[in-house]
């Protein structure tokens, strides 16, 4: 089965995790309908090398992960403000 | 006899009818270009073609024809969905595809056989009921039954379920059915080829030209086109295309997986569907059960299969069926569907003029492929979204006007 490195609990099944989708920044929340609405809705889902929210789900453990979304290979995963510890 | 044979299928006396022409080069201009060679796609050039007098168009397709989603669903046809919107669109799809073999001269094995979906909680029972109302009316054959009437049509069901989930009821269907889906897209597509339409495979579309915010060619790994329509017919490869238009888009692509056993002798009938063990199981002609379960949990652009997926299947399909126990599975596959946050898809014109979409079909395309041609066709000859679709619409979003179709299948509600 595929794996995952959660970066508290080590290298664990990848059944064990739930995506919780891409990393963005929130508007401000008096941006408009139109800016607020392109923020909760639209994407840019070609394939691409994503950062996104990864949750371990026994320990729940939330966590960023670099992923490549056409391969699916995981480049790595830190702890959300940790990517260069 | 062998010899014989294999001279036979060399002799150029009786050479193999082949079902459309591949036109050997790119003409430098189109009236319309038709990306992606499916159901959808050769649906609307068919269309076109025979209602609109459109016939300068060219289908462009990366792979061969049928070979994405068209080839892989697990070709249910049904049109009990929840909200008014998506009820009166795949009834339209229903009624079409009855005559459509007779359209094409061609046997689409479409075989009615009434789709059973299981409820296994009280709250399932209360949404099942809500479906078959709106279903009825809107004149649609869709009823809620009690267990006795599942466990009369499907003696082999364990109603239990082994004891943790047992059924308390479902939403039967009559008119639900299954098709052969590659006869579909060749139907079509002989239809269209007939009436002048080229289609053109192993031709990838690299980019797209569009000058003041209107559409003017197509980049192929074959050579450059001038058209002023292109149709976006791609499912999970949608995305990609829409990123060389820049326009941005709410849909997100999850792998869908489906297997299919051992051939055995007929013992299913309807088809069976259950959102909480997340199971849909048909039984073909040929005898093999064809299975689906529910999207791959996250984003991703390939068509793998796992093999978390063909155990936990086998799992859940043993809670209904444990006598299968010794049943083996021969395929596994994929399909990227392309997903929409409301569960309804993205269709007609967009922000870009001459660009229509006909997307987020996620893993619900198959049974509505004949109503996108005719809604789409229409869309693109007279650049005016068809009435049946303007619901569909891709600015929807940004008017929160979102659809909110539960009555889609393989997604969790």
């Amino acid at each position: 089965m595929k794996q995952m490195i959660c970066p508290i609990n080590g290298t664990r099944p990848i059944v064990e995790f739930t995506c919780g989708g891409d990393l963005q920044s929130m508007p401000d929340p008096h941006c408009g309908d139109t800016v607020w609405a392109d923020y909760i809705f639209n994407r840019n889902n070609a394939p691409t090398i994503k950062q996104e929210w990864w949750c371990h789900t026994p320990s729940n453990t939330w966590f960023i992960a670099k992923r490549n979304t056409l391969t699916d290979e995981v480049l790595c995963t830190y702890l959300y403000g940790q990517e260069d510890v | 006899m062998p010899l014989r044979l294999l001279k036979f299928g060399f002799s150029k006396t009786y050479p193999e009818p082949r079902m459309f022409r591949s036109p050997d080069r790119l003409k430098s201009s189109y009236d319309a270009v038709i990306i992606g060679g499916g159901g959808h796609g050769l649906a609307a050039a068919y269309y076109l073609s025979r209602d609109h007098g459109m016939n300068n168009i060219a289908v462009l397709e990366r792979g061969y024809i049928g070979s994405g989603n068209t080839g892989r669903n697990t070709t249910i046809i049904r049109s009990n969905y929840l909200t008014p919107e998506g009820v009166k669109f795949y009834d339209q799809s229903v009624q079409l595809w009855q005559d459509l073999s007779v359209d094409f001269d061609l046997n689409l094995f479409y075989s009615t056989r009434g789709h059973f979906t299981l409820a296994h909680t009280d709250a399932s029972v209360r949404t099942m009921r809500w479906r078959a109302e709106v279903n009825k009316h809107y004149g649609i054959d869709s009823e809620l039954v009690a267990p006795e009437d599942v466990k009369a049509a499907c003696p082999e069901m364990d109603l239990n379920c082994g004891g943790h989930t047992p059924v308390l009821g479902a939403l039967y269907h009559a008119p639900g059915s299954i098709a052969r889906h590659d006869a579909v897209a060749w139907g079509y597509g002989r239809g269209a080829d007939q009436r002048g339409v080229e289609i053109h495979q192993q031709t990838e579309v690299v980019g797209i030209q569009v000058e003041a915010d209107r559409v003017t060619g197509v980049a192929t790994s074959r050579g450059q086109i001038a058209t002023p329509r292109v149709l976006c017919a791609v499912a999970g490869f949608t995305p990609r295309l829409l990123q060389m238009v820049n326009l941005p888009s709410p849909i997100y692509v999850h792998p869908l997986q489906a297997m299919v056993s051992e051939p055995m002798k007929p013992w299913l009938d309807p088809i069976i569907v259950s959102g909480s063990l997340h199971v849909y199981v048909s039984q073909t002609a040929r005898g093999e059960l064809v299975m689906g379960a529910s999207l791959d949990p996250y984003e991703l652009h390939a068509s793998r299969s796992t093999l978390e997926f063909a155990e936990g299947l086998s799992a859940q399909m043993l809670e209904l069926f444990p006598f299968l126990s010794h049943v083996k599975i021969v395929r596994q596959w994929a399909g990227m569907a392309d997903m929409t946050p409301d569960f309804a898809p993205i269709m007609g014109k967009t922000p870009i003029a001459g660009f229509y979409l006909d997307a987020g079909w996620g893993t619900w395309g198959f049974k509505a492929t004949p109503v996108c041609g005719k809604t789409m066709a229409y869309t693109v000859a007279n650049d005016k979204n068809h009435e049946l679709i303007q619901d569909f619409s891709l600015d929807r979003f940004k008017r929160y006007e979102l659809v909110g179709e539960k009555g889609a299948a393989s997604v969790g509600h």
